[in-house]
């Protein structure tokens, strides 16, 4: 073993990118899939079932601009239903974008570049479908303006104590800013694929997005500057869009919304689904275009890692709030755990229970966190179990509040369903263009992970 | 030194029929080692290429400090600044609301707007402050007239002196370049 010490501990790992790769190969193996790929039979047929699911979405969403809101199942006392429920889903998943490419490049994690880009997709794509549904909710969704402050005849202004407001504000920052983001990491990459591309009107398509990008050192520099700054803003930024997101709910008085422990449950629950998405959606990539060099075992098996001990977090959230259930002595708070435990949705409890926190916690074995089917399998749990959280959070705490008398059932209608699938399909179809489209890993921040891009000052130029 | 002595001719096609002489080089070492040669034989006017960042390089070519994180500062103060006080001219002076009797400058609740706005703001600045300092969009440059630069997006590494250099003269710059080493040297069209 004497030799063995020479190997520093973080080079005995599975590296984050395969041995044996050059600028050269890196660029090409990326781009190639862009540019010249043939489209295949699968992609296409994929394609036409997503595109159809969207399509779902827009006949459910015209029907619902025709009839207004009461073709879902929503009523009194629960107004919020799926659309709600759909909406914290959604946005909770594009955390998990923010989380790899700002809060890990903070931390200077290699393993970040290689899925930093179609996670940064992913989350524009959910914020997007999630977006979609307080405008549907609103029932007169063509007034949407009204949430924003600006002078007007009526002479009204928002209410800016409320959370719904805060919300318009932090929903709406975060598409922004992502997109922002993620644009100004493509703008060298749309440069590379400018220069490759053959067509003249690819070229010039990408050559109009890259804006004559052409790599010099002082512009390399000011974008390093900027890169670290979005990072930085990112950061606080998405640890604030879920805490936002959760005042909705901790600041209203319902029990099961009205607790503290809201903000950081949110939080970690939104990066647990959001890592539940990106290895459902990396695995199967990964293995369609070839990318096991870019994206290793090493990338795959720290996210199932950050996705056991957020799960962790929102184990313990869950078991503060049974804990204050009992421990508050408040009759409606104890009702509560009473309700969900025995009321009329406690399978969608147990469920819950089952897919947030028993199953996954096979994570814990190194066979389950390498082997891509096992982890595709619990990663599809995960942000089932995820979505559950929000139904029981939303409709179970709605249906039985203060007042018998004021008691109801929740139960979905078709169109709610349809609404639901057709924005998984949004989801998709944004997903299968963008692989096709733009470079799903950034083939420059690949370049600086080679030894080659390390240079050293040499002391005897000064002459 | 700041971005300002960069500005001018330097940044976009220039009247000189000559842009500048442009040398290639295989890694991102010998580029940087050219640069640093080139900077101390005291050519001032001077830029390089590469696919990737390169730490150092800009200093090697005399640039050490650029003023996007100041135009970051000013965003996220105009932004704060600004939601504050719409919150403020709104719920105390043009439209308050009595609930309750509470009072109107209930400044906790306008902390998370006043938040976001700073981070909108300053995020919109970082982006396009950077893309406007480093003078893009520009779809033409005269770098892109030399074939051989379509590598600098990918593997290949280029230093170009500026035709304005006070020390440029076409033969004496050349031979200085072949001096380092280059696979080639290109005179870069206007």
């Amino acid at each position: 073993m004497a030799t063995n010490t020479q190997i520093p501990v973080a080079d005995r790992r599975v590296p984050v990118i395969a041995p044996g790769y050059t600028f050269s190969t890196i660029t090409e193996k990326i781009s190639n899939i862009v540019l010249s790929r043939p489209i295949s039979l699968g992609w296409i047929l994929g394609f036409l079932i997503v595109f159809g699911a969207m399509n779902m979405l827009m006949v459910a969403l015209g029907y619902l601009f025709l009839k207004g809101v009461g073709i879902w199942g929503i009523n009194i006392p629960i107004g919020w239903g799926f659309a709600i429920v759909n909406f914290v889903w959604w946005i909770g998943i594009g955390h998990a974008g923010t989380l790899i490419s700002a809060i890990l490049a903070l931390l200077r994690q290699t393993w970040r570049n290689s899925i930093n880009r179609f996670a940064e997709a992913m989350t524009l794509f959910a914020v997007a479908c999630a977006g979609l549904f307080p405008l549907a909710h609103m029932g007169r969704p063509w007034l949407f303006y009204w949430m924003f402050p600006y002078p007007n005849t009526m002479r009204y202004w928002p209410n800016f104590r409320s959370p719904l407001v805060w919300d318009v504000f932090a929903v709406s920052t975060y598409f922004t800013i992502s997109l922002v983001f993620w644009f100004v990491g493509l703008i060298p990459d749309l440069a590379t694929l400018r220069d490759r591309a053959e067509s003249p009107w690819v070229q010039r398509v990408y050559g109009l997005l890259a804006m004559g990008w052409r790599g010099s050192a002082r512009h390399w520099h000011r974008y390093e500057t900027a890169y670290l700054l979005l990072a930085g803003l990112a950061t606080p930024l998405v640890l604030s869009v879920h805490t936002v997101v959760s005042f909705d709910f901790a600041v209203g008085i319902v029990p099961g919304w009205h607790t503290t422990i809201f903000p950081p449950y949110f939080v970690a629950g939104a990066i647990y689904s959001g890592f539940a998405m990106v290895l459902c959606l990396a695995i199967p990539i990964r293995a369609i275009y070839g990318l096991q060099d870019f994206i290793t075992m090493r990338h795959i098996e720290n996210s199932a890692k950050v996705m056991l001990a957020t799960g962790l977090i929102v184990a313990y959230g869950y078991g503060m709030e049974a804990f204050m259930g009992w421990y508050s002595g408040n009759q409606y708070d104890s009702f509560l755990l009473w309700n969900r435990l025995h009321g009329p949705y406690r399978f969608v409890y147990l469920a819950l229970l089952s897919c947030n926190i028993f199953i996954p916690q096979v994570l814990w074995l190194k066979k389950f966190r390498t082997s891509t089917g096992w982890l595709w399998l619990i990663s599809f749990i995960v942000l089932v179990g995820m979505w559950l959280e929000r139904f029981i959070i939303i409709v179970v705490s709605l249906s039985r509040d203060f007042l018998n008398s004021s008691w109801g059932m929740y139960y979905p209608t078709k169109w709610d369903w349809m609404t639901f699938f057709g924005t998984v399909g949004l989801f998709l179809t944004g997903m299968w263009l963008f692989v096709r489209i733009l470079p799903m890993i950034s083939i420059f921040e690949l370049r600086t992970l080679l030894p080659e891009s390390q240079v050293h000052e040499a002391a005897e130029v000064k002459q | 030194m700041s971005d300002a002595p960069v500005q001018g001719p330097n940044y976009g096609p220039t009247d000189s029929p000559i842009y500048g002489l442009m040398a290639e080089f295989d890694s991102a070492q010998e580029l940087v080692d050219a640069a640093h040669k080139t900077y101390a034989a005291g050519y001032q006017q001077i830029d390089a290429y590469s696919p990737f960042p390169i730490e150092g390089l800009a200093e090697a070519i005399g640039f050490h400090k650029n003023r996007v994180p100041l135009v970051v500062l000013i965003g996220g103060l105009v932004g704060g600044i600004s939601a504050y006080a719409l919150q403020y001219w709104v719920a105390v002076i043009t439209y308050p609301v009595n609930v309750g009797g509470r009072p109107y400058h209930s400044w906790p609740s306008f902390i998370v707007v006043t938040f976001e706005l700073t981070i909108l703001f300053a995020g919109i600045f970082s982006a396009v402050g950077m893309l406007a300092l480093n003078g893009l969009p520009m779809p033409y440059h005269p770098v892109f007239n030399v074939p051989e630069f379509a590598k600098a997006s990918e593997d290949k590494f280029f230093l170009v002196v500026f035709s304005s250099d006070p020390k440029y003269d076409a033969a004496g710059t050349r031979s200085f370049l072949s001096g380092l080493a280059p696979r080639m040297i290109a005179e870069v069209p206007s």
